[in-house]
């Protein structure tokens, strides 16, 4: 049982009034039972001065491998969760390539209650759209929705026939599940480790031309009208995707679309050097693609900001660059990534903080995301002024595989609280 | 770690040797010079120098090679260097030891410089940033992007057989995508400052961002392209190339890239025709052509073991002060 809690002259913004205000938020059993005055009766077992501090719905990521079960030795349930925890996430949203992966209700119901058991944060499961990730037989989707999955995917692996692809989609779209989808021909990809620009042609690596995503986005769309499912694209990472999206969505498609948060951050020139924390999938692409992403971000196309949260042991990322494994530990730079571009003009504080709370809802059509009276106490507090520096080597996860080593932030999450347990606190 | 920084020390002295990129012309130069006094040995009775005598010299290689290996082995021999070789496709890494592993104990039993070649780009960049002090590195090839030995023997021959660098025209033929050899040619062309480097191929084996990333004028006629230039480089064409639908045939591959006799006419009348070997003959050059006067690809074989001479002793640390055991 959580205990009873008054967080005390917390800066809230209220997106009725498109204010700011500083109030009172009061928790017990794990909801917020009230906003402003102590409600009559109510004792607090604990109160949190925090006064300066703004609070945030916790944060949702649509995008984090826990890496268990499966891979226990990249992360686990316990070790990524409490990382989240730090990172202010208080949702985390895993794709079904675990091993076993997640295309049988009993698989999604190991993973719901080892969480139960242990987790420091909601531990929400994407179910395969195709057994086994094969491509090639349907799930029982209707049974994964019913075990608590919030969408179906097939995560990085191919459905190479589209006639399976549209019926999956027209499956999914009879269960009114959302269908996550990573854009990429794998064709196109040809085993390539890094985007297909002037870097990777100059340092002989591999490359990934764009087309691999934008063929993948230009099908899903086709398949999407048709079919009547909502696509959900996954860590976008082209301008020509954003053109796309743009188009499609103005067309009334439903479709949306999220960035990891790196991808805003940084390009293909920080893979010079062979810098192995930026081998990542999609692959780190031009300036023109990231400023069109960031464009895609500011007007509306991209509604949410995943971390895209892959932790490694040391060994991944240890050896030449196209024989490491893809991806970075990115649940604890999520939120400073996002507020940077509140920092760099872009979008102002409400809209990022929209961007990984009421947006990755939405997205995933869950009934959270806003301080509201009656919701989950899943709070983030932010001193907001703090200046840091982000430390590979005191992250929380298991995973230390991070490009963002030595980088200045500001904006530091003070406490997080997860159904009304206090799950971090500096 | 940027190439430059890894590549040489405090005193801009050779540490590894991993890239043409990041080296400067006047180190290039020093390399060809060093390499032009290793020549004359070749030619004495006895062909030896005591430059490295005490020191073990690993030749690591995680692809065949006999050509490269070769050559490292007499160079490393002739400066009397003890050396290893290693045919690692056939032991460590099949018992799935990391190439960490390997270099960790091979630094173990106290060798003092590697020549690896390896499959994936950026190989001798790694192995570099991990080895220990006092420990070099010297890339024999990593993966598609550099081996800069074979351009630096490239370089000295087209020295020798032109003298200045910088009035010439050169083109590269052939699969440009693929070749580590033609990236590192490219960077030490334009190091020393050649009028103009032209690369030729189908667009299926060129970079997508040649020109930008390169620096390369880019032709996919070969008779436009080899027009008055005053070397042509031919690359080696690999057989896979066919299976992966980059070309049709060999058939048509040699009737619109194939140096002939005829389309040799083209170029300068004291055109250098350069292959860094093994030929396909009838694929990339007509047999007349390689045989011919204008080609100097066994010049290139006999100046290699002076160049890789010149480098290894370049890049061999004087003690082994400060390396763990």
């Amino acid at each position: 049982m959580s205990p009873t809690i008054s967080i005390l002259h917390a800066r809230l913004h209220d997106p009725s009034a498109d204010a700011e205000r500083v109030t009172d938020i009061h928790l017990s059993e794990g909801k917020i039972v009230a906003i402003g005055d102590t409600p009559a009766g109510f004792s607090a077992a604990q109160q949190i001065d925090a006064a300066g501090h703004y609070l945030i719905s916790g944060i949702i990521d649509l995008n984090t491998r826990l890496r268990e079960p499966g891979q226990e030795q990249k992360g686990t349930i316990i070790s990524e969760t409490t990382a989240a925890a730090r990172g202010g996430v208080t949702t985390v949203i895993c794709p079904p390539d675990t091993d076993p992966v997640i295309d049988t209700p009993a698989v999604a119901e190991l993973i719901r209650r080892r969480a139960k058991q242990s987790a420091q944060a909601r531990v929400l499961s994407v179910g395969a759209l195709t057994r086994g990730l094969a491509g090639e037989q349907l799930t029982e989707m209707a049974a994964l929705k019913s075990s608590g999955c919030i969408a179906v995917s097939n995560a990085r692996r191919p459905v190479r026939n589209n006639l399976i692809l549209k019926r999956a989609l027209e499956y999914a779209a009879t269960w009114q599940i959302p269908v996550f989808v990573n854009p990429l021909d794998h064709a196109l990809n040809n085993s390539g480790c890094a985007h297909d620009g002037r870097v990777a042609n100059r340092l002989g690596l591999p490359g990934i031309p764009c087309s691999a995503e934008t063929v993948a986005v230009a099908t899903m769309l086709e398949l999407a009208q048709e079919s009547g499912a909502h696509i959900h694209f996954q860590k976008i990472s082209t301008a020509r995707a954003v053109e796309m999206l743009h188009e499609a969505q103005i067309k009334g498609i439903h479709v949306t679309a999220d960035v990891a948060a790196h991808q805003l951050h940084l390009t293909e020139m920080d893979v010079d050097g062979f810098d192995s924390n930026c081998h990542l999938l999609p692959p780190l692409r031009t300036l023109a693609d990231r400023n069109a992403l960031r464009q895609g971000v500011a007007e509306g196309v991209i509604s949410a900001i995943c971390s895209g949260h892959e932790p490694h042991e040391a060994d991944a990322k240890l050896a030449p660059f196209p024989a490491t494994e893809p991806g970075i530990s990115a649940l604890e730079t999520l939120l400073p990534l996002t507020l940077r571009l509140v920092d760099e003009k872009l979008i102002d504080l409400p809209r990022a903080i929209a961007l990984l709370t009421s947006g990755p809802a939405e997205i995933a059509e869950l009934d959270s995301g806003r301080v509201t009276v009656g919701a989950d106490a899943d709070l983030c507090l932010i001193d907001l002024d703090r200046e840091w520096q982000f430390a590979a080597e005191n992250m929380l996860s298991a995973g230390h595989n991070t490009p963002f080593d030595g980088w200045e932030f500001k904006g530091y999450v003070t406490h997080t609280f997860f159904e009304g347990r206090m799950t971090w606190s500096e | 770690m940027s190439a430059v920084n890894l590549q040489l020390d405090e005193n801009n002295k050779l540490r590894h040797f991993l890239s043409i990129e990041g080296l400067n012309r006047d180190l290039l130069l020093r390399i060809l010079d060093s390499s032009e006094s290793f020549i004359n040995i070749t030619d004495r009775s006895v062909k030896k120098v005591p430059a490295l005598r005490g020191k073990v010299i690993a030749n690591l290689f995680f692809e065949n090679s006999t050509r490269t290996r070769t050559t490292f082995e007499l160079a490393a021999k002739r400066l009397s260097a003890d050396v290893l070789n290693l045919n690692i496709s056939t032991s460590a890494t099949s018992k799935g030891e990391t190439l960490l592993d390997t270099l960790r104990n091979l630094e173990a039993m106290d060798v003092d410089m590697f020549v690896m070649r390896h499959g994936d780009s950026g190989a001798a960049h790694f192995l570099a940033s991990h080895a220990n002090p006092g420990v070099s590195i010297i890339n024999a090839g990593d993966g598609q992007h550099s081996h800069p030995t074979q351009a630096m023997l490239d370089m000295y021959t087209i020295r020798r057989v032109k003298g200045d660098f910088t009035p010439l025209r050169v083109a590269i033929v052939g699969d440009i995508l693929h070749s580590r050899v033609a990236r590192s040619q490219i960077m030490a062309l334009n190091t020393l400052g050649v009028s103009e480097v032209r690369v030729i191929a189908p667009r299926t084996l060129i970079p997508s961002y040649a020109r930008e990333s390169l620096g390369v004028h880019v032709y996919h006629d070969m008779d436009q392209g080899i027009r008055d230039v005053d070397v042509i480089i031919m690359l080696r064409l690999q057989k896979e190339r066919m299976s992966g639908a980059l070309l049709p045939s060999e058939h048509e591959y040699f009737q619109c890239y194939g140096l002939t006799e005829e389309r040799l006419q083209l170029a300068a009348a004291d055109v250098t025709v350069m292959h860094p070997g093994p030929i396909n003959r009838g694929v990339e050059m007509a047999t007349a052509v390689a045989d011919g006067n204008h080609s100097v690809i066994l010049q290139q074989v006999t100046y290699g073991i002076a160049v890789r001479m010149a480098i290894l002793s370049m890049a061999m640390q004087p003690s082994s002060a400060g390396r763990e055991v």
